[in-house]
């Protein structure tokens, strides 16, 4: 399970968000699916994706052994090889990729793979219709977006929103987002550092770094 | 959810982890603390955040000297220093928050992990909205307010009455006692959770009565909802959906594309009861 529909933005603000996902339907494709899925998934890790993830963990993962010396020497080199290896049961597993050149590129692959496994692209309406369209495919179904719903003033202002529904399932809180904005505002962490403490607690591994570290720093100069 | 009180050293930083903002610093305490009612089991705080268990006499000791001296320490902000966190045995009805909020715990009902289902992601061999249909989503309590059951019965009530059609293969569905009524299990009414999809689908001609009923029943009750709406791109999408969408004044930019690369390779499929060779 992914959740990357309702991701807060408008339309060009998704020019770097291409979310490629493949999901068995149970009892329809799901038999012997793990093994195409780690397919699936090594296909993505070719084209230089952002992040990836399935279902369970994503590319960077909290790590519950560190020394105190993590504050100023943590490994973030994302870790695809564990996220294969890690498809255990048939589920979504998910890349996320910040190029429509590289989604295009991953897709015309999976295609000519042919696992017969659904294939989604979560992007702008038009930024699926286009790759569909250059990888000679026609598309299924889709499934729009509608905007949030929100009469009592529950939610945030657009750029806290923006960071925090990237990670669809909302493990990503509207105050630690708003925490990484200040920080990054006061020169407590760069914005790379602070996408990547975001990125950790998103573990379905859809979050995208490059959109996050574009918005934080459109944010901060803002600010300016 | 619990805080090991011997452990916690009160830093804080889980504070702004937790996507319901259920944790707190007691002050008297000095220790940080969870509010229990809204809680929603999710485990961003023990899973999401890493780990240094330290000793907590020695970090106390530490951070005392430091507020002395008028210090400020900034520790990496997804870090427990010593590790506090720990996970409870949960039993219904509580347990239903973690089985809905909790996104690596898998639903027993549907076989997906998270709250969701499989929707029109697997549409290109489910067929579970085809032409003719229109699918909806109806997510609540997304993103970062939450929801109690009672507030998502106040829907599926709504929704009966107007005679729609719940998607079987659904977690809510599962939790109907009555389908015809949009009845939930009464033991469950109380309880809050991260976030819950009700899924159903009707004809084209029905889209903008369920949009404002949507819209006019979440005036009543306490949390956001987002709906997503769902057609099949074969079924004239550009020319009956986005049309209607966009003459009721909706800005939908973001989708979901099933690329239809799917089919059936199941040797035996399940539709239901039925069972189909292939």
């Amino acid at each position: 399970m992914t959740n990357t529909l309702h991701r807060y933005g408008s339309a060009e603000s998704f020019c770097d968000d291409y979310i490629i996902f493949a999901i068995p339907s149970k009892g329809k494709n799901d038999e012997d699916c793990i093994p195409k899925l780690k397919q699936f998934l090594r296909i993505c890790a070719k084209h230089n994706p952002c992040n990836m993830g399935n279902g369970n963990r994503s590319g960077i993962a909290p790590q519950k052994d560190l020394s105190p010396t993590a504050h100023w020497n943590r490994d973030n080199t994302p870790d695809w090889e564990t996220v294969i290896e890690g498809v255990s049961k048939p589920g979504t597993v998910s890349a996320v990729f910040a190029s429509e050149e590289q989604a295009k590129a991953c897709l015309e692959e999976v295609i000519a793979a042919d696992f017969g496994i659904s294939v989604n692209m979560s992007t702008s309406v038009e930024n699926a219709r286009h790759v569909a369209a250059m990888c000679g495919i026609k598309r299924h179904s889709v499934e729009y977006a509608l905007r949030f719903n929100d009469p009592h003033d529950h939610l945030p202002n657009s750029q806290v929103l923006e960071l925090s529904t990237m990670c669809g399932h909302g493990m990503v809180s509207f105050n630690m987002a708003r925490k990484m904005l200040d920080m990054v505002r006061e020169g407590m962490r760069t914005p790379k550092q602070a996408v990547t403490t975001l990125l950790r607690l998103c573990p379905c591994g859809v979050y995208n770094p490059d959109r996050a570290l574009r918005l934080l720093n459109e944010a901060c100069k803002e600010q300016r | 959810m619990v805080i090991n009180q011997k452990k916690c050293v009160a830093c804080g930083n889980c504070v702004a982890i937790c996507p319901m903002g259920a944790i707190y610093v007691d002050l008297n305490a000095n220790r940080a603390k969870i509010n229990d009612d809204a809680c929603v089991e999710c485990g961003t705080c023990y899973r999401g955040m890493s780990t240094e268990n330290l000793n907590p006499s020695m970090v106390r000791g530490i951070r005392k000297v430091a507020k002395f001296f008028r210090f400020r320490f900034e520790p990496e902000p997804d870090v427990c220093p010593t590790g506090s966190f720990e996970m409870n045995e949960l039993e219904m009805p509580r347990l239903i928050r973690q089985i809905f909020s909790d996104p690596v715990v898998e639903h027993k009902s549907t076989g997906i992990k998270g709250r969701g289902t499989e929707e029109v992601k697997t549409n290109d061999v489910s067929r579970r909205v085809d032409i003719g249909e229109v699918g909806y989503t109806i997510e609540f309590g997304r993103p970062g307010v939450g929801v109690r059951f009672s507030d998502i019965q106040e829907m599926t009530h709504t929704l009966a009455k107007e005679g729609v059609t719940f998607e079987s293969n659904n977690p809510i569905t599962h939790l109907m006692t009555d389908k015809t009524t949009g009845d939930l299990r009464s033991d469950i009414l109380n309880e809050r959770i991260l976030s819950a999809i009700v899924e159903i689908k009707t004809t084209i001609a029905e889209v903008e009565r369920v949009l404002e009923i949507v819209e006019k029943v979440t005036e009543r009750i306490d949390t956001v909802t987002a709906v997503g709406i769902s057609t099949r791109c074969d079924d004239g999408e550009d020319n009956t959906l986005s049309p209607l969408l966009d003459k009721l004044g909706y800005y939908y930019s973001r989708a979901k594309t099933n690329m239809g690369l799917g089919r059936i390779t199941n040797k035996i499929t399940f539709t239901g009861a039925k069972a189909v060779a292939q």
